[in-house]
Parts: C-alpha cells; structure tokens; sequence
C-alpha cells in the first residue's frame, strides 16, 4: 500500500469528476448523471480498501501526512514552529469507519440523484465539492483544517437546497446558511482562541497541551479554568447546531423537508453526524474535565431531544417532517450515550452516528423514489401503497423497523448500548428516555402503516414499483444495516481504540 | 540649499514616485494639445505602463535598505515598500478597469481622469513614506482634493456633482480637525519631523502635557477615520460611492482606503506608541488609547453590516460593505498585537483582490443596463456563467469563506485579538457576529446571480480591461486563499515592520 498521498487521494478524488463535468456539454443529461456518479466510486473504493487493510491489521497512523502550508510570520520571539499550520490529513478507527459511511452514502446518493430535473451539471459539480468538504472534515489533522473542510460543505449546500429544492427551498437554504454560519462562526472563534494562545492547532498536541502533558510547556500563553469552560460551551453550542440540539434545530426541519431528497440523504446521513463527531472528537477529547462536569446536562439535552423529536413526530402530516423530527429524537440517543461518559454510553453514541447515518439514508432514499411517482409525501393523502408499490411498502417497513431499534438491526445495537451506559450512571435519567423509544415505535408504525395499508388513495393505486436502478442502493443500504445489527464487531473493532482513548481522557 | 547637497541625496528611492509625477504631467500636456475629438483611451494605456514601471522599480528597491532622504522627510523603509506595492497594485487594475468605463452620457473628461487618478496615486504614496507630519499632510492632500475632482467627474451627472460636492465638504472638515490635531502635536514638541517628535514625546511626563497630547490623539483619530470612513463619521460614504464614476468608486474603497490605513498605521505608531500615558504604570499613549480606536472597530463593522442589508443600490451595498471591511481592519489595529501591521497588510492585499474583482464586473453589469439595481445581477449566471462563478468567488472571499484570501486575513486578525494579553474577546465576537449578518448580503446578491430569472437573456460579452482586473484579481483571491504560504514568505523578508523609525 502506497500510503503517502492516499488520504489526499481520498478526499480529492471527486475533483476529477467536477474537472471533467466541466468539459461536458449542460444538455446532455445522461453523460453528466454517469460521470457523477463514477466520480464518487475511486473515494468509495479507496475508503473500502484502507476500511478492509485496517481491519487485517494494518496501522492507520501510517496513512497521516503532513507539508508546510502556512505560517504566520516568523517571529524571532516565538518557538519556530509557533503559528505554524502545516496541511496535515490523520485517520484513526472512528474517523475511517465516517469515511467508509460518508463515501458510501455519497455512492448512493448520486444514485438517487437520478430524480434530479433540471441543470444536472451545476449539481453534480456542487455534489462532488460537498462530498470533498465531507471527506476532508473526518481526516482534517487540525483544527484549522477541520474548519476548512467544514465550510466546504456551507456553501455547495446552499446552492444545493436554494436551487434545486422545493417550495419553499430559498428560505430554508438561508436558514441553513445562518444557523450555520453562526455555528461555524463560533467554532472559528474557539479555534482561533485555542490557536492563538498555544500556537499550534493540531489535535493531538492540543490534546496533550491540554491535559497538562509534556507539551504544556510550549503553550504562548495561560488557558484560565473560566476560559475553558467558556470554550467548551462554545464547542456545545457550535456542533449543537449541527446535530442539532433542540433548541437550535428549526433550521434543520426545513432543510429535510425543502431539500432535494438526495441531499437530505447526505445531510441527515452525514453532515448531522459531523456535529457529533465533532462534538466527541473536539469536545470530548480537548476538555474531558469540563464535558464530565456538563456530562448530566448533555445527557438531559439528550433526553429532551429524544422525547420532543418523537412527540412531535408523531402529530406531523408530513412523512419527512415525520423523519425529520425522528431525526432530532435519535440524535438525542447520540447525546445520551455521551452524557453517560462511561464505555458502553460512547460506544452506543458512535454506533449511533453510523447507524442513523445509514437508516435516515435509507428513509429518505425511499422518499425519494415514492414522491418521484406520487407528488406528494402527505399522510393523508398516501394510503394503500402496498397494493402498487410491494417492494418499496416492504422495504419502507424494514426502515422504520431499524429505526425503531428491532433487535438484529442497526438501531438497535446503538439504542442499546447507549441506554446501557445511562443506566448504569443515570438510572432515573434513562428510566425516563425509555419512553422515547416506545414513542418511537408509535409514530413510525402509525406514518409506515398509513401509507403502506389503509384506504389506497387517489392516483396511487397505478404508480410503478421501484425500478432496478433504485433497487440497488436500497438493498446496500438494508445490507449495511443488518450486517451491523448481527456483527456490531464490525464496528466495534474499529471504534475500540478511539473509545479508549476517550475514556483515559475522562480519567478511566 | 547648493546644487552639492542636493545632488548627494539618494534620488534613487524616490524612483516610483518620480516615474508616476512624470507620467501624470506627460499625460496633462499630452491631452492639452491632443485634438478635442480624439479619443483618450491610449492615454489611460499610458497610464496603466506608467504604474507599472513605476512597480518595477519599486521591485528593484526592495532589496535596498531602509533609507531616508530630504532630512528625514521622506523614507524608504520596510511599510513603505510593502504598502506602496499594495497601491500601486491597486492602481494598476483600477486604470485598467477605468479603460472600458462608459457612463450613458458617454465619458468627456477622460484625459483629466488619467491623470488626476496618476496625482492621487502619488499622493498616497507620498504618505507611505513620509518621515514628517508636512509630508505626510502634503501627500493626504493631494490624494483627497484629485479624489474630490474625481468623484465629480460626470459633470451632467446630479449624483455625481452631489457626490463631489459631499465629499469636498466632509473631506475638508476631517483634514481640518486632522490638521488641527497635528498642531497640538507640533506645540508640544516644537518639530514636524516624526522621528524627533517621538523622542521628544518620550521623555514627556507632565500630566498636563499628556492631556494635551490625548486630546491631539483623539482629533487625528476622528480627523482619519472620516478618510477610513469608519462609523461614525461614515455618512459620506455611501452617496459619494454612489455617485462617483464606478472606476473612481473602486479606487476610493481600495486605493484610497489603504492610503488611509498607511497615514493612521505610520503616524500613530511612530508618534503614539513611543509617547507615555499617565498612571500608576507608564505605558504607552497609544495602549492607553486602545479602547476609542475599539470603540470604533466596533462601531464600523456594527453599522456598515447592518445598513448594508436594506441597499438594493449595489454602489452603495458596495459602500456599506467597503465601511465594514474598515471595521475588520480596525480590529486589527485596535488589538495593538505583534502580527499587527502584518495582518492588515494581508487584509488589505486580500481586499484589493476580491474588492476590485467585484467592482469589475458591478462596472461590466451596470454599464450593461444602465441601472444600479441589485436586480441587475438576476440571472447572471444563466447570461454569462463564468462571470457568475468569478463574481461568486469574490463574494465568499469578501464574505470570508475558507479557501479564499478574506478568510486568511480575516484569520490572521482574529489571531492578533487573541494573543495579546488580555485577548479581545468582545472585539472578535461582534466581528464574527457581524461577519455571520453579512453572510446574508453577499449571499443575497448569490440569490440574485443565481435563483432568479433574468429579466433579459442575450449574453453579453466582457470588455477587455475588465476581464484583465476580474482573471488577476480571482487569480490572486484563490491563491492567497489556498497558498497563503507565499504572501506570508514574502512578508517575512520585511521583518514585521520593525524598523519604523530607525
């Protein structure tokens, strides 16, 4: 394996495809759809090859690069590497297993990206740079980077939602692009502070400077306890518009509902996860004391978002409302898992990320494939599908099974474990959350029966079933979920060494 | 005075303000006697050789040690070579732009253009390495009163004769208190000469002396920042960028803005920082006047963003946004760090890049139309696409988006605020507040290129010099912002700008 440009291979590869769609002529449709779709494989590829080398034993730490980008005047007073921001890609167990999620879910979408209608170059193009800012966010060696990678994504997803969306696409496109502009904008100020004052941006130094370590010495200038609770609850607020916690996540309603179904797939599959990833990385992994301190009041936010996604999923008309307000409720689980700061809550919040990622992938790729042919996701006027749409009714079903957490799926691996942890630190807490997961299976039954049995509504009773292409990443995707749900190992090899870490981090 | 002593002096260092004054007198006889009805567009290709000769030589003295002529009047040190390079820069693409520039009732004076943008270059220039208040006041007069002249040109023009009326008027009051600010310091210490009033202000400890002495601080201050159009003394700003002709418009918010933070950079440096403020620990007056120039940062970033959400003018949106960039600056300057004069030479570099890349193709659109509306812009990116993407790159940069230069620098202020001790923090977060509400502007004017439909669909083609200004300008916006290595190792040689007053 050659290793010293793999990562940079990794993440930029979809920059072929975007030079090449530039070279093809905007009519001709099917051209464009192919080539972006191809220009998602050598990244899906690439990410499966490290994912299978890794789990044979071979040392992701050999994959990390490092050159000389930027520094920051040399200052004759400062230590010379001060202010230094080297362009430096690092990959750890977590960090692949977001990669493997992220470039498989960016395969998949492309493929749903088939319903796309008009102006398919000016898509694929801001798809592919999307899928490059993803990419780079889970093996950014730096803050700094990590920042870089992070707006990446800003941008494409404005022109993806304000374009290409639905009716009310260019509201939720603006409200996408403030409440995370305001939530990046934070995050820059907590990067910057933590630049600024120890003069390197890496995240294994700042973890090690942090922690009082050998490279304590080196920092510029004192971080006060004050400064790092104030840091911290940055970081809490920054990512929890990401996750999105509840009181930040109106923004996120609209986007899986405005949005093309496509992008919803990768912003529900992944781009909600880099706020958690962001938030076990970064706020778990650079202040440990003070997310233990928080660690009850996350896992009440937890709870709180678990039960008020469900509640109100289960009033809502519309079945991606109804996803979408699922969506807040299971990033709850992801919060309660990191609230239990034990072994069992982390692993169960991580399995979490990765086994959402792939149910609401799944959930709303069958959106996609039933609007194509209906027009409408409304409740009440969906009913009787399983008459003219058998597969799509079944595998419809089979989705909300696993995200109501039906042992021998994904879903419930992570509920699991994730109630497991809270229990043991929390019994009251969880008692509590349980009822969430009741809910859960209430208002998935009630939307999924609705549209699959019932009453066969005007119009649907002739629609066609699901058609070859589409059947391929449904069944990748029940794979994926499944396979987790009978070998969980499979995840949670990979994770081990990073929970570990975690956990020395808190201090056992 | 013989012909020895001046003979003796190193005249080589003046070299780049000679070749613009001989260029800009070339250009007035030339258009003196050039027959009425021939066009003037050579003359301004004149112009665009003359600067950049004038950049040449100022490369070969790049290497030349920091030198001072004419009694310490005038200087050639490390901030007068860097920022002279950013104006002539600048310059350069403005005259460029200024070539294919046609206002409906077609562009009469366009000899007196060239040149009176040629003398207000010069006094700019004059102003960066001024070693003496009379120089450095010389210079500032003579790039405001070609900038009022210029900001009227379009004599049938109402908004344009408002616009240099307004701006005679507010320029004339700033260069008043400015003037008068400078009086108090030259009582105090009995010199004009920068060097000697530092040295004088150093030793100066009577607490009555030092009153005097904040009070001159206080008045240049106000008197400058009219120049930076920093809020609150902003109000000319948007009518005259308004009505001055588009070229005259990018050469105020770039050019003259930058002239405009060289003439505050080197007087309160030089002046204040080596003066000392009262109270139980003697520190610097500037230090102790840290907190009116905050004041200020924040002031102008709060305003110019804010007001700029409700403009459908695209000039004065340009305008708003222009006072808020000022703001940014400010930060820089008002955070007093050691990376400093480094960050806002990088911040106005990357300004100059992606704020005359805008300003390109705003001429290119209005000129197409006839009309200043943000509505203009509907559709650009279904009449000419690459135009479209180009304006998009210079609206995240200026928007502050990663892989842009407006990110680096704006990075780079932020890293001043923060490693000083105590940090700004208030400072910094109303800048990244503001940053986040300007999202919403640039942002809008994305909305516009890129949802909406165009009222009109026949493409439209690019004039030349326009397309030379937006290729360098997305050129140096992207590689600033994705190998911002370069411009930092070109910095480095000018060891941070130690060397003010040596």
């Amino acid at each position: 394996m050659h290793d010293t440009y793999f990562l940079s291979l990794l993440v930029f590869s979809p920059l072929l495809g975007i030079g090449l769609l530039a070279f093809v002529p905007k009519t001709q449709e099917q051209t464009i759809k192919l080539l972006g779709f191809l220009a998602t494989l050598p990244s899906l590829l690439l990410a499966l090859f490290a994912f299978s080398q890794y789990l044979r034993g071979y040392d992701l730490s050999r994959l990390s690069e490092k050159h000389a980008w930027l520094q920051f005047g040399n200052y004759s007073f400062l230590p010379k590497s001060a202010y230094a921001i080297p362009y430096e890609l690092t990959v750890d167990g977590f960090a692949l297993v977001m990669i493997v999620l992220t470039a498989l879910l960016a395969t998949l979408a492309a493929i749903a990206s088939i319903h796309i209608k008009k102006e398919w170059k000016g898509y694929f193009m801001l798809f592919l740079l999307l899928e490059i800012g993803m990419l780079g966010v889970f093996v950014a060696g730096n803050l700094f980077l990590f920042f870089l990678f992070f707006e990446i994504t800003l941008v494409p997803m404005f022109f993806l939602i304000g374009k290409w969306g639905y009716f009310e696409k260019e509201k939720a496109a603006y409200s996408y692009l403030l409440y995370n502009g305001i939530g990046s904008a934070i995050l820059l100020l907590v990067i910057l502070i933590l630049f600024a004052r120890t003069g390197t941006s890496n995240i294994a130094a700042l973890q090690d400077m942090l922690r009082g370590g050998e490279g304590a010495s080196q920092m510029l200038a004192p971080l006060s306890n004050d400064l790092r609770y104030g840091l911290f609850i940055a970081l809490l607020i920054a990512f929890g518009v990401k996750l999105p916690i509840v009181p930040l996540h109106s923004w996120m309603l609209r986007v899986h509902v405005q949005a093309p179904p496509s992008i919803v797939m990768l912003h529900s599959g992944v781009l909600l996860k880099i706020g958690a990833f962001g938030l076990i990385r970064f706020g778990m992994g650079l202040f440990p004391e003070q997310f233990e301190r928080f660690a009850t009041f996350i896992a009440i936010l937890g709870v709180i978002n678990l039960l008020y996604g469900a509640f109100l999923a289960f009033v809502q008309e519309d079945f991606k409302m109804v996803l979408a307000y699922s969506s807040i409720s299971h990033m709850g689980i992801v919060l309660i898992g990191l609230g239990a700061l034990n072994e069992a809550g982390i692993q169960g919040a991580i399995f979490q990320v990765v086994s959402h990622g792939l149910i609401s992938a799944l959930l709303f790729l069958l959106v996609s494939i039933m609007y194509e042919r209906v027009q409408t996701t409304m409740l009440n006027r969906l009913g009787g599908l399983s008459k003219a749409m058998p597969l799509v009714s079944g595998f419809l079903l089979a989705g909300a099974m696993a995200s109501l957490g039906l042992p021998g799926m994904s879903g419930f691996i992570s509920e699991f474990t994730a109630f497991l942890g809270l229990f043991k630190t929390n019994p009251a807490l969880a008692a509590v959350g349980t009822l969430g997961i009741i809910m859960t299976a209430v208002y998935l039954l009630r939307a999924v029966l609705n549209m699959t049995y019932g009453a066969t509504a005007r119009g649907v009773a002739e629609v066609a079933d699901i058609s070859a292409v589409e059947l391929v990443p449904v069944l990748v995707l029940i794979g994926c979920i499944v396979f987790i749900g009978v070998y969980p190992q499979m995840l949670a090899e990979p994770l081990a060494a990073t929970i570990q870490m975690m956990m020395n981090g808190l201090g056992g | 005075m013989t012909w020895e002593t001046l003979l003796h002096y190193k005249w080589g260092v003046m070299a780049p303000e000679f070749i613009i004054l001989g260029v800009a007198t070339a250009l007035s006889l030339i258009d003196l006697f050039m027959p009425n009805r021939q066009s003037r567009r050579p003359l301004g290709w004149f112009a665009v050789a003359g600067v950049i000769v004038a950049i040449v030589s100022l490369v070969g003295l790049l290497s030349v040690d920091t030198t001072s002529i004419l009694h310490d009047t005038f200087r050639l040190d490390a901030f007068g070579k860097a920022f002279k390079l950013l104006l002539l820069g600048g310059a350069a693409l403005v005259l460029l732009l200024s070539l294919d520039y046609c206002p409906k009732e077609g562009m009469k004076y366009e000899g007196e253009f060239y040149y009176l943008f040629l003398t207000a270059l010069l006094g700019a220039m004059v102003m960066t390495s001024s070693g003496d208040l009379i120089t450095l006041f010389v210079g500032l007069e003579l790039l405001s009163i070609s900038s009022y002249i210029l900001a009227g040109l379009r004599k049938t023009n109402s908004l344009s004769n408002e616009s240099a009326m307004k701006y005679v008027i507010s320029g004339g009051i700033s260069t008043a208190i400015t003037l008068f600010g400078m009086s108090y310091v030259f009582g105090l210490t009995g010199s004009t000469n920068l060097k000697k009033i530092a040295m004088q202000l150093s030793t100066l400890q009577d607490s009555g002396h030092q009153y005097v002495l904040a009070l001159a601080f206080l008045l240049m201050l106000v008197g400058l920042s009219f120049k930076l159009a920093s809020a609150p003394f902003h109000m000319w700003a948007p009518d005259v960028y308004q009505g001055a002709p588009t070229p005259v418009t990018a050469f105020l918010s770039v050019v003259s803005k930058t002239a405009g933070f060289v003439i505050v950079l080197r007087l309160f440096i030089s002046i204040f920082a080596a003066a000392l403020s009262q109270g139980d620990e003697p520190s610097s007056m500037l230090l102790s006047m840290q907190d009116y120039i905050a004041f200020l940062a924040g002031a102008t970033m709060v305003i110019g963003n804010t007001v700029a959400l409700k403009q459908r003018n695209v000039k004065r949106l340009f305008a708003y946004s222009s006072i808020a960039h000022a703001g940014y600056l400010l930060v820089g300057f008002a955070s007093l760090s050691f990376v400093m004069v480094d960050s806002m030479w990088f911040y106005l570099a990357a300004y100059l890049f992606m704020n005359l890349g805008a300003f390109a193709i705003l001429q290119t659109v209005t000129d197409q139309s006839g009309s200043e509306d943000i509505s203009q812009f509907a559709g650009l990116y279904r009449r000419n696409p690459l135009l479209a993407i180009m304006m998009g790159v210079f609206l995240l940069s200026l928007a502050g988006i990663p892989g842009t230069a407006g990110f680096i620098g704006k990075a780079h202020i932020f890293l001043g605020a923060f490693a000083t001790e105590p940090a700004h923090y208030v400072l910094a977060a109303v800048m990244i507040a503001t940053t986040v509400v300007s999202y919403v502007y640039y942002f809008g004017l994305f909305t516009q290129i890129f949802f909406r439909p165009a009222a009109h669909h026949e493409s439209f083609s690019v004039p030349i010099g326009a397309t030379i200004v937006i290729a360098v300008c997305a050129f140096g916006t992207l590689l600033f912002g994705m190998m911002p290595g370069w411009l930092y190792a070109f910095l480095d040689k000018f060891h941070h700008f130690s060397d003010f007053l040596r």
